[in-house]
């Protein structure tokens, strides 16, 4: 396997340009002559799907929920970055790909990012062309804010609901390609496989989910656009039919994983409360403007936070980050509040919690002021834990959230397979370690409406993809593999249910390779995940039938890919001997506590390549440079 | 907590389908109403009973997947609130709840508590956008939007897409639904000159899916999880007339599910 990320030379400004004029271009006439799959409707992959049609290709979009809309972009709340610099307060493209760079702790592609903080002024204008309606001041112009500690103001929002609106701006311009023809779309439909035929990306295995019917699919290019995996932790901020399984099974098949152990903890999110808890609740990122965070000084205590005085409090964060306090980047934020619970310090009935306390805000602003910032999730807060925080703290504890990690692709967003093209959230590209907030929403659709559609076409003028069937050999043998599967999962019949499974791989993942990992503790997570993952196809329980609508089996069958992610996941933390963003590892700190990066051993993208079930992914490196942003450590002290 | 259920099972769309009872114990009032299901299903699959399907997946209010009725009343007791946020804590210890899918015509029952609502999709592919391919737009700045108008929109694009509206109102009327989208995009400058065109194809798309009409009755926005206003109907109503009167274009409804397309590459395993 060789890693050419393709990236153009020359100054930075120029290289998209100069990249675009080289692209070959299909002609318009022979545009509807080509088939593209599209798997996944989310920001990237329905941007993608619509831009695609509307240029003439004739598409096929699948998606495994009942409609492109439900698709987890759709949950993203905070807004969305553009350097527009509306508000005259110093914004640029520069000083946007700077700040993207630097908060990835130097673990991203330069030109990557730099094309991607050009992209993010015609995101705006598109979605604003669609009809998406962003907040706007009195006299009529876009309104921005600041966000996620960034000094200028560049945040694009709809009230708490920009995931929303910018996913119904382009699941719109999707079914409007449906109605014009262009787009055929598949929903409840899942891919099982990745169909490569002479080494290129030709097809997909997919899975109808209501009548269980395995069909083949055809095509001259793959695109997938399906998100993260970041419910290898079971609890998370994703939806609970977030999956890794298009991903891993385009890995199976030789597209390499890159960067996996790069995770995102959310410092704000609502505690667990039992066992039965599906999934974790974000709170906006914001609430730190105005809250302090604290736990008591004594660990057990067990008394009311109001009975608890001033002075056996601690305020951890401000003391330990004096200049930053209750600021700090999600990373450092997430970790602190680990510290204080491991100390036995945390609050809650499950001790697996923080104060966030507004008394102080509401005393200094007065109640109205604090209402009107944050009033909507203070009755959300109230809402799920009945608990009033205009008079109590609230509690609140991280949350896996985001996967900067993903499959490997060139600067043309092209996997180690030709044909197969990654986007979104599903690569690795854009992040680095870390992502900054409000820039997953501007990524997946800077590879969906401005990226792909020249990416796919300059492709399929160069490969000239050749006549293929669906009764190749290659659909053949992958829907043999995946009948196979899905046998296996029906006949295990064991004792124990998916989810069952599911959350021991969770708690595994979340203690061992969660917000601070060691070698230790990966070694031991290593081993475990693999007792587990014999456990679960020689007890796991499915019942039904593979023939008709059967949601434990498909569950079933994202658990096992789960199950072989987390693995790869962990060794990749192991093999990562540095801490750098989301990647914490407890041997790699400096004195003060804080992300000791390697540079001059560890500056490169880790690309896996998969060898077979019984022999260990090989790890592949792509050097990272830095011509522009020289790397520099972080400080918050 | 303990809690009585009462659950439609029905294993295909052909299947006749009964209501089926389940006593539930030691459940939490933190538990959303989904979470309560989760806690049946492992233990009907503990025994040896196929689980109760239903939709969810962002389970924080957003994604719309969710939905059925819970005695009664779609989403439940709760004003503004989907299945997915709505807490046991709401229910009294011991009560008994009925749960059954969206009853509607045009929401086919596929499986338990799962219906069919592909014909909102194709609603909106009949008229539900603003015709703008990308990369062909102006700067956003140079359309000045009045905040009262980008409000008023952004109030009607909350809707979720979920299905309530239809389920609540005794005419099955998806009025509410269409209406919604109809005024998002008509209180925009962007959403003017395919105005016409939109209001009599997305009505003509919602009566051929077999939706009836509204008649004021005003469940819809009693039951809404996102609290759209019936008033988005009157704006229909408004928009669906003019366009009437000043261009009776002829408006034909995309395919039906009945008649979905088909790809002609597609191998049937």
């Amino acid at each position: 396997m060789k890693l050419d990320a393709r990236c153009p030379t020359g100054p930075i400004e120029s290289r998209w340009d100069r990249a675009r004029f080289e692209m070959k271009l299909v002609n318009p006439a022979n545009k509807r002559k080509y088939t593209v799959i599209v798997v996944g409707s989310g920001l990237a992959g329905g941007s993608g799907a619509a831009s695609l049609g509307e240029l003439g290709y004739n598409i096929k979009c699948f998606c495994f929920q009942d409609s492109p809309r439900r698709a987890h972009s759709i949950a993203a709340q905070g807004g969305i970055n553009a350097a527009k610099n509306y508000q005259n307060d110093g914004d640029s493209i520069y000083r946007l790909f700077y700040d993207t760079v630097k908060g990835g702790d130097f673990r991203a592609r330069e030109s990557n990012v730099y094309r991607l903080a050009q992209n993010s002024v015609s995101i705006i204008d598109q979605c604003v062309a669609q009809g998406v309606p962003f907040a706007r001041e009195y006299g009529g112009l876009l309104s921005n804010r600041s966000f996620g500690g960034a000094q200028v103001s560049r945040t694009f929002y709809a009230r708490g609901q920009t995931g929303q609106q910018l996913l119904l701006g382009c699941y719109q311009a999707l079914e409007a390609q449906v109605h014009a023809g262009t787009v055929t779309m598949y929903p409840r439909h899942e891919m099982l496989d990745l169909v490569v035929i002479d080494g290129k990306a030709r097809g997909i295995i997919a899975r109808n989910l209501i009548t269980g019917e395995l069909e083949r699919h055809l095509a001259d290019a793959v695109v997938l656009g399906t998100g993260g995996y970041g419910n290898v932790f079971y609890l998370s901020t994703n939806a609970k039919g977030s999956n890794a399984t298009a991903i891993w099974r385009a890995y199976k098949r030789g597209a390499a994983f890159a960067n996996p152990c790069f995770t995102q903890i959310h410092p704000t999110c609502i505690p667990v409360t039992g066992d039965y808890q599906s999934k974790l609740t974000l709170m906006s990122e914001s609430l730190r403007n105005d809250g302090r965070i604290w736990v008591p000084k004594q660990a057990g205590d067990e008394r009311p936070p109001n009975q608890i005085p001033e002075a056996e409090r601690d305020y951890y964060l401000e003391r330990k980050y004096p200049s930053f306090g209750n600021l700090v980047p999600r990373d450092v934020a997430s970790r602190n509040a680990k510290y204080v619970c491991d100390e036995g310090r945390g609050v809650g009935e499950s001790g697996l919690g923080v104060y966030l306390d507004f008394s102080d805000a509401i005393h200094r602003l007065g109640v109205d002021v604090v209402k009107d910032r944050y009033g909507n999730l203070f009755d959300m807060y109230q809402h799920l834990t009945a608990e009033n925080p205009y008079e109590v703290p609230m509690r609140i504890f991280p949350a896996m959230h985001y996967t900067m990690g993903g499959l490997w692709v060139d600067y043309f967003l092209m996997s180690t397979i030709p044909g197969l093209f990654v986007i979104g959230e599903a690569n690795f590209s854009d992040h680095g370690a870390n992502r900054l907030g409000a820039s997953a929403l501007m990524q997946g659709l800077s590879d969906g409406y401005f990226i792909l559609p020249y990416t796919v076409g300059d492709y399929l003028v160069s490969a000239k993809p050749e006549t293929a069937s669906t009764e190749d050999a290659a659909f053949a043998e992958a829907e043999q593999h995946t009948v196979a599967m899905v046998q296996r999962l029906m006949s295990a019949r064991g004792r124990r249910t998916v989810d069952s499974f599911h959350k021991q791989l969770g708690k595994i993942m979340w203690e061992d390779c969660g917000m601070a990992r060691n070698a230790q503790g990966l070694e031991n997570a290593i081993g475990q995940i693999r007792d587990l993952r014999e456990e679960f196809w020689s007890d796991v329980k499915v019942l039904g039938g593979a023939d008709e609508l059967n949601q434990a089996l498909e569950k079933a069958g994202r658990v096992a890919d789960f199950l072989e992610l987390a693995e790869l996941l962990c060794r990749d933390a192991l093999e990562r001997n540095e801490s750098c963003g989301g990647h914490f590892r407890d041997e790699y700190q400096t004195p003060d506590g804080e992300a000791q990066r390697n540079d001059a051993e560890y500056s490169y993208a880790a690309a896996w390549e998969y060898r077979g079930p019984q022999i260990p992914a090989l790890l592949h490196k792509e050097p990272l440079e830095f011509e522009y942003v020289h790397p520099s450590q972080r400080s918050y002290k | 907590m303990r809690l009585t259920l009462h659950i439609w099972r029905q294993k295909s769309p052909k299947d006749k389908g009964r209501m089926a009872r389940y006593d539930l114990d030691g459940l939490n009032p933190s538990m959303s109403a989904l979470e309560m299901l989760d806690v049946l299903n492992e233990q009907l699959t503990g025994k040896g009973e196929e689980p109760v399907e239903f939709e969810s997946d962002c389970r924080e209010g957003i994604c719309g997947t969710c939905g059925f009725m819970v005695s009664g009343v779609a989403h439940g007791p709760m004003k503004g609130t989907t299945v997915c946020q709505l807490m046991l804590r709401n229910f009294r210890d011991g009560e008994e709840l009925w749960l059954e899918p969206w009853r509607a015509r045009a929401f086919p029952v596929i499986k338990d508590l799962i219906v069919d609502r592909s014909a909102f999709d194709r609603i909106i592919a009949a008229g539900g956008y603003i015709t703008a391919p990308t990369g062909s737009p102006q700067d956003a700045n140079c359309l000045p939007i009045a905040k009262e108008a980008a409000d008023r929109s952004m109030d009607a694009a909350a809707c979720i897409g979920c299905g309530a509206c239809v389920a609540a109102c005794p005419n099955a009327s998806a009025m509410l639904f269409t209406g919604a989208k109809i005024t998002h995009l008509g209180l925009l400058p962007q959403g003017q000159p395919e105005r016409d065109r939109r209001a009599l194809s997305m009505v003509a798309q919602h009566n051929a899916e077999g939706f009836g009409g509204c008649t004021n009755i005003g469940e819809c926005e009693a039951v809404c999880p996102k609290e759209i206003r019936i008033e988005s109907i009157a704006h229909l109503n408004r928009d669906f007339l003019v366009a009437s009167v000043r261009n009776r274009a002829n408006v034909k409804p995309v395919a039906t599910a009945s008649k979905y397309k088909r790809d002609p590459l597609h191998v049937q395993g």
